[in-house]
């Protein structure tokens, strides 16, 4: 019935130890009936950052191309790469903007950030439709399983994961949590990002 | 690209040939349903558009660019006063990169590059159909599909125009 539920789709970005991973489902669907089961809705923003932005799939495309046309000005005018932390500021403010008559999406963030002494750390964040923001430590979720993602997370997710141990436990928590899920699901995409590269992988998930 | 010729008002058929699909350019073509009025008026807006664009740069869009273009034009009418009620399919030939594309786009301004869409009543048993049949087999599966519709839909419209671009432009086809 919600605007919020039209298209279906579901994101969710975990911690592990210096790495971080982001993934999602990747329906589009008209109500209940399914229109591609190969629709992106997790974008790379810099080498170490990206963004999900699962919701209403008009706002999906309108807000991409809004956040690229900000993150191309910050890029230009600061001669940098933009940092996570900035970037998900970024996300809200722009957000924020539409207040009043918001673009229907609940963004999530994943990456790596710059530390003081010239490492990196994994940062992730999600923020709600109007841009309110939320640091996890461990795990965020959003979309149309996002109960769903909360419970299968909290069961599987434990600190310090490598690499390999984050891409099983995103992948099992995301499957699990789709499969309980009407508008979410027809397959799935994982990005783990590490401190040098960053893997992707698609999943053969349930197509029903 | 296949769609109905009927018009119709309420429960009455006021026109039995009607052009639903337009072709905007050369190797580019656009199905369109919804609000009366607004199917029109939004169609050639974008037929229009397209043709200035090919006039002042002496080259047409690729599909993927009209796709974008089309998206962004409903979904800036979406946040109107009165937005377009209209729902697209766009299907074209790249020239550049030789092969087909197929958008589906709904009146929010959705997009999404499919193999295969439908929009409308028909498309319930159109999508079903085509989940299972043979994609290579273009025509002949279009034609299985038309026929599900009639013999399942309760309003199904009588008559269907077929429309195909490839490599050598658009042209319309009897079944």
């Amino acid at each position: 019935m919600s605007i919020m539920d039209h298209n279906g789709g579901s994101v969710i970005a975990m911690v592990g130890k210096d790495c971080v991973a982001i993934a999602s489902d990747l329906r589009l669907g008209n109500q209940a009936l399914g229109i591609s089961s190969n629709f992106q809705r997790i974008f790379p923003v810099t080498d170490r950052i990206y963004l999900g932005l699962p919701g209403l799939a008009t706002d999906v495309a309108t807000l991409h191309e809004r956040l690229r046309f900000r993150l191309n000005m910050y890029t230009i005018k600061e001669e940098r790469e933009i940092e996570p932390e900035t970037f998900a500021h970024l996300v809200s403010s722009t957000l924020y903007e539409h207040r009043f008559g918001p673009y229907f999406i609940e963004p999530v963030m994943a990456g790596m950030s710059k530390t003081p002494s010239g490492g990196l750390k994994p940062f992730i964040a999600a923020t709600d439709l109007i841009g309110c923001l939320n640091f996890a430590k461990d795990f965020v979720v959003a979309g149309t399983a996002s109960s769903k993602l909360y419970g299968v997370a909290e069961g599987l997710w434990e600190p310090d994961l490598e690499p390999e141990d984050l891409f099983e436990t995103i992948s099992q928590t995301l499957m699990n949590a789709v499969d309980r899920d009407a508008f979410s699901g027809w397959g799935g995409i994982v990005h783990v990002i590490t401190k040098d590269k960053v893997i992707t992988r698609t999943l053969k998930a349930r197509m029903d | 690209m296949a769609a109905d010729t009927t018009a119709a008002r309420s429960i009455v058929k006021m026109k039995v040939d009607e052009d639903k699909i337009k072709t905007l350019s050369p190797h580019l073509l656009m199905a369109y349903s919804g609000e009366p009025g607004d199917t029109v008026q939004f169609a050639e807006y974008v037929e229009r558009n397209i043709r200035l664009y090919q006039i002042r740069n002496l080259y047409a869009l690729r599909p993927s660019a009209a796709a974008s273009w089309i998206r962004r034009s409903l979904a800036e009418s979406l946040r109107s006063r009165r937005p377009y009620s209209v729902n697209l399919l766009l299907g074209g030939y790249d020239t550049a990169t030789h092969d087909p594309h197929l958008y589906w786009i709904d009146y929010l301004g959705t997009i999404s590059e499919v193999p295969f869409a439908a929009h409308g009543y028909g498309s319930y048993f159109a999508l079903s159909l085509l989940d299972r049949g043979p994609l290579e087999e273009g025509l002949a599966t279009l034609k299985r599909c038309i026929d599900e519709v009639s013999k399942r839909l309760v309003v199904s419209p009588g008559n269907y125009k077929i429309k195909v671009v490839d490599k050598d432009g658009v042209r319309e086809v009897e079944l």
